[in-house]
């Protein structure tokens, strides 16, 4: 993935500095190009912005981790990217493209014609994610048919070779049963196959592994990595588990109070975070070898602040032991090379 | 720890005894609320059906030198007609034959055109909420604040009273539980992740509703429909009863209690047979309806 590594600013130089987080990918090489994404959501207490100004672009055979604490836009920003908000939200961006296709202007036959074929999502929740009145095979051979066409025997076939690709023994007899027939990791699994059955080029995953167990967790995750691999798609996976990210995330977004507050290649982000939240966030989890046995793990004191009616400045300064007078206006990003952050400091003070 | 390469990930959870489909007479058998009452409707459904094959005479056919006469069981009565005659000397184990067919046509036409109603009603108004869903419980709110039986007599002594009048007041009035337990359904189906799950596999909204929300509130619809339909066939008594409903000859189950009622204290069995034949459809479509719903339920497939 770092053969198209450019400087990346060039196709958005035309936005304004608060819009512009330069990202790795070229646009017309993106499966995916978000620039300025917010939603709002009309509440009765006041319309919140549960993202704001989000921008990242996902290439072809890339993994981008958004990573961030609950409540912080992570699921908005992937339900927005598939059309899929509620009716209360609104959502607006300067460019959301898909394959170089503005999806802002798409009707909705046309996003109904990429969803589960170019476009897919996995859930976080695979006890619901599948429905209880249909079999798997059912479920697997639906969008196929769906979006493709072609015979129930094609179907049924692709069915079984997902099903076998992502490690489940004796597919053939597993197409006949019902969900409540599966255990969680199984239905995940489906879901995941689900999800191929057309082969798309961009896979959303909503903490994919949350309601799993910690030992099935890890298989998961593993095999959507190998998965993303061999197939060379584009991935979204969302979560907010570090751990999963340093391992198989390429880029990484660390969003906090519905910015994007730091995004970068892996390697870059975690040897030198430059957020002070995201320095927080890794100080949070414990390291074998280098944190002191006994010792305290870290914190960040405070919680999130709401996003109803007007917010200006950085949404971290309530927590931020570096926050000063000047964070209260809108704060730069600064980039140095395929690394930007939105802080009005270039380091975090150790 | 998997192995790396998926295809290797190999063996999880091997299939255990694959269930078969046709657990579904077994279960059947097993809940006894089903069968009782599932056979006691098919034996009530095929008398129906088979009405003219089985009554020994014609219902409508007067024969006024034979009238009243009582069952067979008493010593007065005959074989020549099983449930003795009514006051104008017709057949009565005829007519209550022939009245199955009345009694189970307005239940079933009217479960239709009133589940059909308030089905799509409810369906809307869970799924998209809103002003839809505002709406819809305005027109609920309106309907439940009219007595059935009241408009059902304005509308039948203005109309004037037939069977298909009966079917159509009946069907436009009683969509109102159709619509309240079905928008609560599709209201808790909604928000569940197959149906975002399906919008990202691309599929429509009348897609969304037909093939992912309908089959998993059909359990509950089933339920609504059997005791609408039980309801329907006791408010289509009480219209004949009162004078309002199926008209004479036709032989309702209803109208002959209506008939019957002047005579009670002679001839109790004119009242009795129709009665009891009522109170046992009844009794074995909500039974049915009722353990239908359990069988549906436990397993974690509704």
């Amino acid at each position: 993935m770092s053969a198209n590594l450019s400087a990346g600013v060039s196709a958005n130089s035309s936005m304004s500095v608060n819009a512009n987080l330069p990202s790795g990918v070229s646009a017309n090489d993106a499966v995916l190009d978000v620039q300025g994404m917010s939603v709002d959501i009309a509440t009765p207490r006041g319309t919140l912005h549960a993202v704001r100004n989000v921008s990242f672009q996902v290439g072809r055979g890339e993994t981008l981790c958004i990573v961030g604490e609950s409540g912080c836009g992570k699921s908005i920003t992937s339900l927005a990217i598939m059309s899929l908000l509620p009716r209360a939200a609104q959502r607006s961006a300067k460019r959301l493209a898909f394959l170089g296709e503005d999806l802002a202007q798409a009707s909705a036959r046309r996003i109904n014609a990429l969803r589960g074929n170019k476009m897919a999502m996995i859930f976080q929740e695979p006890m619901t994610a599948l429905n209880p009145a249909y079999t798997i095979g059912n479920q697997l051979m639906e969008p196929y048919l769906h979006h493709r066409g072609g015979g129930q025997a094609e179907a049924r076939e692709r069915a079984v070779e997902l099903l076998g690709k992502v490690g489940i023994a004796s597919a053939a007899e597993r197409l006949g049963q019902y969900p409540h027939q599966l255990s969680g990791g199984l239905r995940q699994r489906v879901m995941i196959a689900m999800a191929l059955m057309c082969g798309p080029e961009l896979l959303i995953a909503d903490e994919p592994s949350t309601a799993l167990d910690v030992t099935i967790q890890a298989q998961i995750l593993r095999l959507l990595a190998d998965l993303q691999k061999d197939l060379g798609i584009a991935m979204v996976l969302i979560t907010h588990d570090l751990g999963v990210v340093a391992r198989i995330a390429h880029r990484v977004a660390v969003m906090y109070a519905g910015e994007v507050v730091e995004e970068g290649t892996a390697e870059r982000l975690f040897a030198s975070p430059r957020h002070p939240y995201t320095r927080g966030l890794l100080s949070c989890i414990p390291v074998p070898g280098r944190t002191a046995r006994g010792g305290r793990l870290g914190t960040i004191a405070g919680v999130v602040p709401s996003l109803v009616g007007d917010f200006r400045g950085c949404g971290f300064r309530d927590r931020c032991a570096h926050a000063q007078p000047v964070c209260e206006q809108t704060v730069p990003v600064r980039s140095l090379e395929n690394h930007s952050w939105r802080c009005i400091l270039d380091e975090v003070p150790a | 720890m998997a192995a790396s390469v998926p295809a290797s990930n190999g063996a999880i959870g091997s299939v255990e005894a694959a269930p078969v489909k046709s657990g579904l007479l077994r279960r059947i058998w097993r809940n006894k609320a089903v069968a009782v009452g599932g056979g006691l409707l098919l034996a009530i459904v095929f008398v129906a059906i088979f009405a003219p094959w089985l009554s020994p005479h014609d219902p409508y056919v007067q024969d006024l030198t034979n009238r009243t006469v009582p069952p067979f069981w008493d010593e007065k009565g005959s074989w020549l007609h099983p449930l003795g005659t009514d006051p104008l000397g017709r057949d009565y184990l005829s007519r209550l034959l022939y009245g199955a067919r009345i009694s189970l046509l307005i239940g079933i036409s009217v479960a239709l055109i009133s589940g059909l109603i308030g089905t799509t009603m409810g369906m809307l108004a869970g799924y998209f909420g809103g002003k839809t869903d505002m709406l819809v419980s305005f027109m609920v709110t309106t309907r439940l604040s009219m007595p059935v039986i009241l408009v059902a007599l304005a509308t039948v002594a203005i109309i004037g009273g037939s069977l298909w009048v009966v079917i159509l007041v009946l069907g436009l009035l009683k969509w109102d539980r159709f619509a309240v337990v079905m928008r609560s359904a599709t209201q808790q189906v909604r928000s569940l992740d197959y149906v975002a799950a399906a919008q990202a596999a691309g599929a429509s909204t009348p897609r969304v509703l037909l093939g992912e929300v309908l089959p998993n509130v059909l359990p509950h619809l089933i339920v609504v429909a059997t005791l609408e339909a039980a309801s329907a066939i006791l408010l289509e008594a009480a219209l004949s009863f009162l004078g309002l409903g199926v008209q004479p000859p036709l032989p309702s189950w209803g109208l002959m209690i209506s008939e019957a009622k002047s005579y009670m204290f002679f001839s109790f069995w004119l009242i009795a047979i129709p009665g009891t034949a009522l109170a046992l459809l009844i009794f074995s479509i909500n039974l049915a309806g009722d353990g239908l719903r359990d069988m549906f339920a436990p397993d974690g497939r509704s």
